[in-house]
Formats: C-alpha cells, sequence, structure tokens
C-alpha cells in the first residue's frame, strides 16, 4: 500500500494528511481535523482542483488589465489552459466586479469573473 | 494654510485604515477623514489578486481586490471623509489640545486637527540592499511589491527568467503568479532552513509548479550591464554564514525580492512614540493606543501581519478605542503591566495591559515547532498547538478573569 503525505490547503490551519492508496484507489485517510479537510485529501489523490486567478486586457479603461478568478476550483490540468484561454480576451471598460467574462469555461463548470472593478480612463 | 477639523483623523487608507474609519462612523464617531497618499484607497489588496482574503472577518474567500470592495463600500457607505493624494509629512501632538497632522495635497499645504488620531501606515518592503546582496545594479531588481504592481495592476510581466528571494508567504505567491502568466521561476532562494511562509503556500505554489525551493540558500551577488544577467548563489551554514566553494552562477534577467517588511512607523518615532524593537512597531496598551495619549495603530505598522483579517479586527478596535477616548471613559491603570516574550517568542502585541479586560494577543515562535505547549508563565497556565511556525501568527483571546491575577509581569513562553 502507497502512504501519501499531503498537507490540506482547504484553510491556513495547514493540517498534515496521510492517505493510504492502492491502484489509485483510497484506503485510509488519517490527520485532518475537520471533514472539509477529508473531502480535500480524497479529491486530491483523485482528481486535483485549484482556483485560478489571472487578469484579462481591458479597452479604455483607467489601468490596461483587471483581475478575473474562475468561480470554483477547476481540474488542476486544465489551469494552463484555461489561462491561454483568457489571454486572448479584451473587456471593455467599465467593467464592475463580478462581471461574467467566460461561461463554464472549457466545461469545467466554472465561471470566470471580473474580481477588480475598472472604470473608464479618464480624459483630463 | 488650510486648517480642518475631525474628530478623529486615520492614516493610511490600507484594510485596517479601512476597517478604523468606517468603524469610528458606525460607532457614531463624527466628522471621520481617512488620509491616503495614492490616488485611490485600499493599500496593498487590490495587487493581490490571488484568493484567500475574509476568510475569518467575512466568512468568505475573497481575492484581494473583491476584498478591498468590500471594505471601501463600507467607507463609503458610512459616510467616511476620504482625503486622497495626500503625503503626511509631520504629525504634531500638543498634550490636552489635541493632535495637528500636516499633510502636502494637490492644492498646498493642509493641516488637519483631532482630539483622535488613528496611525495605520502600514509597513515598507526591505530592499536587495538591505539584505547583503552585492555586486551591479542593471534594471530587473525589484520588489515583491513592485513587481506585482507591475504586472497584476498595470499588466506588464517583470522578467522571463526569475530569481525570487525569500520564501515568506509575499515570495511564494508571487512566484505562483509569475508561473502562471508564463515567467520561468528559476528557483526560490531562502536563508533559513526552513520556508518562511505557510505550508499550503508552498504547495499550492511551488510545488504545482515545480518550482525548486533553495533552502539555506542566498544570492551574494547580481551581475548585469545594463539588464540583470545573472545572480551568484550560495549555499548558507548554521550561523548563516556563506559556504565557500559552494557558488555557482544563475542565469536570469530579474531578481524579485521579498525578503520581509518593515513597519513604517518615522512619523510616530518623530512625535516621540515609544518603538518596540522586537516587532518594529510602536509599543501600545489593550487599547492599541501608543505611549502617545489618543493616538492608536493598528494593521501591519502595529505588527506585520499574515492575514488580513487580523488587521482589520485591530482596526475595528482602534476605532471603539477612539470612541472611548473621546466619550473620556476610556479608562487607563496608573500603571500598566506588561506582557513579554520569553523563551521561544518574538513578540507579544500588545505589550501593556491592565489586566482588567478581555484581550486578544498576538505573538509569534522563534522557529517552527510540532506538538508544543505555549506557556502563560506567571499564570501556570498552558495551550497547546499542534505545528507552530514563526509565519503564522497566534491570536490568543484571554478572559478578564484570566488576565486579572497578572501581578507585573505576563510572559509568554514555548515549550516543546
Amino acid at each position: 500500500m502507497a502512504k501519501r503525505n499531503l498537507t490540506c490547503i482547504v484553510c491556513p490551519l495547514g493540517c498534515r494528511i496521510e492517505v493510504e492508496m492502492s491502484d489509485g484507489k483510497i484506503f485510509n485517510i488519517k490527520g485532518n481535523v475537520c471533514d472539509r479537510g477529508l473531502g480535500y485529501a480524497k479529491e486530491e489523490c483523485t482528481s486535483p482542483k485549484r482556483v485560478l486567478t489571472t487578469l484579462v486586457r481591458v479597452k479604455g479603461g483607467s489601468l490596461p488589465v483587471t483581475s478575473v478568478k474562475t468561480t470554483k476550483p477547476i481540474p488542476k490540468e486544465l489551469v494552463g489552459k484555461v489561462h491561454d484561454a483568457l489571454a486572448k480576451i479584451t473587456i471593455e471598460a467599465p467593467v464592475e466586479g463580478g462581471t461574467l467574462v467566460l461561461s463554464n469555461v472549457l466545461n469545467t463548470g466554472a465561471d470566470v469573473i471580473v474580481t477588480r472593478q475598472m472604470p473608464k480612463q479618464s480624459t483630463e | 494654510m488650510k486648517e480642518r477639523l475631525a474628530d478623529v483623523i486615520v492614516i493610511g487608507g490600507g484594510p485596517s485604515g479601512m476597517a478604523a474609519a468606517s468603524s469610528c462612523r458606525k460607532e457614531g464617531t463624527g466628522v471621520v477623514f481617512l488620509v491616503e497618499r495614492e490616488g485611490m484607497i485600499g493599500g496593498i489588496l487590490p495587487q493581490c489578486i490571488h484568493p484567500g482574503f475574509g476568510l475569518l472577518e467575512l466568512n468568505e474567500d475573497l481575492t484581494g481586490p473583491e476584498f478591498a470592495e468590500r471594505l471601501e463600500g463600507q467607507v463609503h457607505d458610512l459616510g467616511v471623509e476620504v482625503l486622497l493624494d495626500r503625503f503626511t509629512r509631520r504629525l504634531v501632538h500638543d498634550g490636552d489640545r489635541g493632535i495637528s497632522v500636516e499633510c502636502i495635497s494637490p492644492e498646498g499645504l493642509e493641516v488637519l486637527k483631532a482630539p483622535c488620531l488613528i496611525y495605520s501606515t502600514g509597513c515598507r518592503e526591505r530592499h536587495a540592499f538591505e539584505i547583503g546582496i552585492v555586486g551591479d545594479r542593471p534594471s530587473g531588481v525589484f520588489t515583491a511589491g513592485t513587481a506585482q504592481s507591475l504586472m497584476d495592476l498595470y499588466g506588464l510581466l517583470p522578467g522571463k527568467e526569475i530569481v525570487v528571494v525569500g520564501s515568506g508567504d509575499v515570495g511564494l505567491i508571487m512566484s505562483r503568479r509569475f508561473a502562471i502568466e508564463g515567467a520561468h521561476v528559476k528557483a526560490v532562494v531562502e536563508i533559513l532552513p526552513y520556508s518562511g511562509g505557510l505550508t499550503r503556500n508552498v504547495v499550492q505554489c511551488l510545488d504545482d509548479f515545480g518550482i525548486p525551493l533553495l533552502l539555506s540558500h542566498a544570492v551574494l551577488e547580481i551581475r548585469g550591464r545594463r539588464r540583470v544577467e545573472s545572480v551568484v548563489i550560495t549555499e548558507i551554514d548554521g550561523e548563516q554564514a556563506p559556504i565557500r566553494g559552494t557558488e555557482r552562477e544563475v542565469e536570469c534577467d530579474a531578481v524579485v525580492v521579498a525578503a520581509g517588511l518593515v513597519p513604517e512607523v518615522g512619523l510616530l518615532k518623530a512625535s516621540g512614540a515609544k518603538i518596540d524593537p522586537a516587532t518594529g512597531g510602536p509599543v501600545v496598551n489593550e487599547f492599541l493606543e501608543t505611549s502617545l495619549p489618543g493616538v492608536f495603530a493598528c494593521g501591519n505598522v502595529l505588527v506585520v501581519n499574515d492575514l488580513v483579517d487580523h488587521a482589520v479586527e485591530q482596526g475595528r478596535l482602534c476605532a471603539r478605542s477612539a470612541r472611548s477616548y473621546l466619550d473620556g471613559s476610556l479608562k487607563e491603570p496608573t500603571t500598566w503591566k506588561r506582557s513579554v516574550p520569553g523563551k521561544g517568542m518574538r513578540f507579544v502585541v500588545p505589550q501593556l495591559l491592565s489586566g482588567e479586560r478581555d484581550t486578544t494577543f498576538y505573538t509569534r515562535v522563534r522557529t517552527p515547532r510540532e506538538n508544543c505547549r505555549l506557556l502563560l508563565k506567571e499564570l501556570s497556565k498552558e495551550i497547546r498547538i499542534v505545528g507552530a511556525k514563526p509565519s503564522e501568527m497566534i491570536r490568543l483571546s484571554l478572559k478578564s478573569d484570566l488576565l486579572s491575577k497578572v501581578k507585573d509581569d505576563l510572559t509568554f513562553e514555548v515549550q516543546s
């Protein structure tokens, strides 16, 4: 039986979790303080996910870029592809926080939304 | 010269200052000025686009800009008067007659006056020259905050082959940002034998992207004519001295220094406030009042926090204290008791206590420890801690019935 040692990344507590696995199946999980840790350990060993935060270009904004995030964690191996998709996008100012940029990005079930409002560039 | 009057002046519009100013209004304080050097409030938050903010304060996981927007909303909704583009050059503490703040504003010199002041100027970054890196001075050497502002506010990648100095949370999070945006992070160089950041950040910022963490290593020298061309890295011994013969050159086009933060206490110090050498911030009592009566401090100028939630909590406490100060109901004892960092502890904030009130303390261990106990020596009370790291602030709320037993000192010690 293979043992995997994880550090839980759900909250800043950072529990050290030990997962016993065989043939890609989980047999035992210990070291987690809460259920969220249990969920994290299961997911991390079978299909790890991450929230992606990055930037998109803004046309006519007071700054040339604004920040975006996926509304929920997406499979780790898709992080680069979602980033590349966002690198091609330019949105137009003004934009509010929460504005939808891409919905159900790459069929992950997650949307990409704006996290920093961007007013129009002042013409002064 | 323009003169303006307020009940409370808050200097610094970062998270703790925004929280302090809006809470002042919520507590019923009349005129509240929030004085900010930049053209917008928010402090460092708008450029911290990663998640992890607001877990304690809002029970939500937000990115920096989202968290800033919430706090900014409270500032505006509660009627704080925000004064932007003002560089504060002097504080004059005039005893019972209150405090004058001299600002350089776009309209010229301005004097703000109030009986009460909340100081929330945050901290600044330590630069390459302060950590003994020598060599050439080409372009391509940045502090982490500057690199972050270039990338995440202005959309400019600071380099393509980057060496990061320092593995605190700032260094780790920036490494991930560089990697996501397509730069190659060649190494994160850490002088200590352990990372200075949260374990979760080592995992999700370095391991996820295959970025090497070089522990017990240091950057000795920067080389390059116009642009950074390489750095010289060396191994470090137990006394933090370079080990001869282990030097090697690593090619790169940018060096990003994330080597710690220093509280911006300049104006406080110049007005005679006592500074704690252990935190670099002012000495405060349980009201977060400095040694200058009516002057309170919160956020990273008080103590460098690792969670914004703690900075916000300190801001809100300052607002309650300011309210009591204005009412004349701030009950201060004739002599203060002292909270003291004992064996294995770096500092304790607040440094002074009355023992009459429930008090929240912030403290850090000096070195990482597993399964240790935090001992409140004079009270013979022990608190078990699973894992303690210097990077993880320990927050401890103690009740007045316990604290009332303190005679002179309350010593915080860590034991294995």
